[in-house]
């Protein structure tokens, strides 16, 4: 089954990303727990308000960094993840 | 070739002292309840006098600013604290992933709303009460535990996310299934199945809590099904069960190492590196005298026990040393006497067989819930001066 890219992610009530300065990176924070993100996943993540489809989130991204191949393939895989951990809904 | 008879053990370098991610902010001693499985020292009733408001916000701004991240206002019981949306705007604003640890008990549908205004980010109900009341939660009886249904509700009515916790023990873990339903019902977003851990005056009680392996088993077959069947539902829900280390062969990496994410700050001000610490024979910094950069980079309390010096056998030569420690200090300490020692959960332990012993005992226990000593300040004065 293929991607739904007009689907639109919010974080999930009581998750918040944000950065830390003294971890020089950003974190996605929720009830006494806290994950690290990779640059990438900070990068999308950053991009998640929920009114941003993913097909927008996806442009935005390869307007920053044209040319990386399978950008679309890795922001979609990110949605999956964050979707199965039950970080974001995918509305 | 080696100058000494003894073998040398080559011991890996320091591990750089890591963030103080964890702040957990124990406000008060004072609590409406007395839950004899309660981690608050034994002679809480003799401690010094609370920090001030303006006292705890320094120790927020400066732990913040040192990389923590999570901060729990716990107790006691904190909602007691008349300052609480004030200490929690001010730790809000100060970019805090704010937690509010409670019993439910004082707790109203206004305070809800005012936490929420002033920036709460989750509360965790505990269902720190008897048996006897537990069973009439689930029995959907008595007022106590229709207050905390329905703040349970107005919690999620709010919008914030909630962990519901119960402290299970031999008296009421037989009802998992119940408990999880409820829990299900009440639509929790994390669910904390801890079996009690034997500090405070849960050791004190520990012969009347600890669950047969029997029943721990069980309850854990119990609660994996109900995780199989959430996952296939995608059920948000989480479940967390914690089993007692009493039941393990190897020692849990106790507050995953010593000084290393965790930081506590009791109600006077005293400031540890686990809940449970106060009570060893070491000496821990108060905030009202320190900055916490010095607390948790040079005190002599916080460095105790970090890295691998400190060790004796059989922790100093164990493979396993980096992963678990050598388990926590504070039931070392507790069960031989000694807090360097290996925590005797370990089976390489020389002192494993009173971990033996009690495992025994629990097959044979009979003390029933009320012949437990109850956290309250009569008890606490009465036994600290013992």
């Amino acid at each position: 089954m293929s991607f739904d890219r007009s689907k639109v992610p919010t974080w999930r009530p009581g998750y918040r990303f944000q950065y830390e300065p003294a971890q020089k990176g950003h974190v996605l924070l929720y009830p006494e727990g806290m994950i690290k993100l990779n640059d990438s996943a900070a990068l999308i993540g950053g991009l998640i308000d929920g009114e941003r489809d993913v097909a927008a989130i996806i442009a935005k991204l390869d307007e920053q960094f044209p040319g990386v191949p399978e950008l679309g393939d890795d922001i979609e895989q990110f949605m999956e993840v964050a979707r199965a951990q039950h970080w974001i809904t995918l509305g | 070739m080696r100058s000494t008879g003894s073998p040398l053990v080559e011991l890996p370098s320091k591990p750089e002292v890591g963030l103080p991610l964890w702040l957990l902010a124990e406000l008060t001693y004072r609590c409406p309840l007395q839950c004899p499985y309660c981690s608050n020292p034994l002679d809480f009733a003799d401690q010094g006098k609370e920090l001030s408001t303006e006292q705890w916000i320094k120790v927020f701004r400066e732990a913040r600013e040192m990389g923590a991240a999570q901060l729990g206002f716990s107790g006691g019981e904190p909602l007691v604290r008349q300052d609480l949306a004030e200490l929690i705007r001010e730790a809000r604003q100060l970019g805090f992933y704010t937690n509010l640890i409670t019993s439910g008990i004082g707790l109203t549908e206004q305070k809800i709303s005012d936490f929420k205004k002033a920036g709460l980010d989750h509360i965790q109900i505990s269902f720190q009460a008897s048996d006897e009341q537990v069973n009439n939660l689930l029995a959907g009886s008595k007022k106590a535990f229709a207050q905390k249904l329905e703040m349970a509700r107005a919690v999620k009515a709010h919008g914030y996310p909630m962990v519901l916790n119960f402290v299970t023990h031999r008296h009421n873990i037989d009802k998992i299934d119940r408990i999880i339903e409820l829990c299900i019902a009440l639509e929790a977003d994390f669910v904390e199945l801890a079996t009690c851990q034997f500090y405070g005056w849960a050791q004190l009680n520990r012969v009347g809590l600890l669950p047969t392996k029997e029943q721990l088993v069980r309850a854990e077959r119990i609660t994996n099904e109900y995780r199989a069947k959430l996952e296939a539902e995608g059920h948000p829900c989480k479940l967390i069960f914690v089993t007692p280390d009493y039941y393990e062969e190897r020692p849990k990496a106790c507050m995953n190492g010593w000084g290393s994410i965790f930081l506590t700050v009791t109600p006077d001000g005293t400031a540890l590196p686990c809940h449970g610490a106060r009570q060893l024979p070491v000496q821990f910094p108060n905030v009202r005298d320190h900055s916490m950069q010095h607390i948790w980079y040079d005190s002599f309390g916080f460095n105790r026990f970090r890295g691998y010096d400190w060790m004796p056998e059989p922790c100093r030569s164990c493979d396993e040393k980096e992963q678990d420690f050598g388990g926590c200090r504070c039931q070392a300490f507790m069960l031989t006497g000694d807090a360097s020692n290996a925590d005797p959960v370990c089976s390489k332990s020389e002192h494993h067989g009173v971990i033996l012993a009690a495992r025994e005992e629990a097959e044979t226990a009979t003390q029933t819930i009320e012949q437990l000593a109850f956290r309250n300040e009569r008890n606490s004065r009465l036994i600290a001066k013992g």
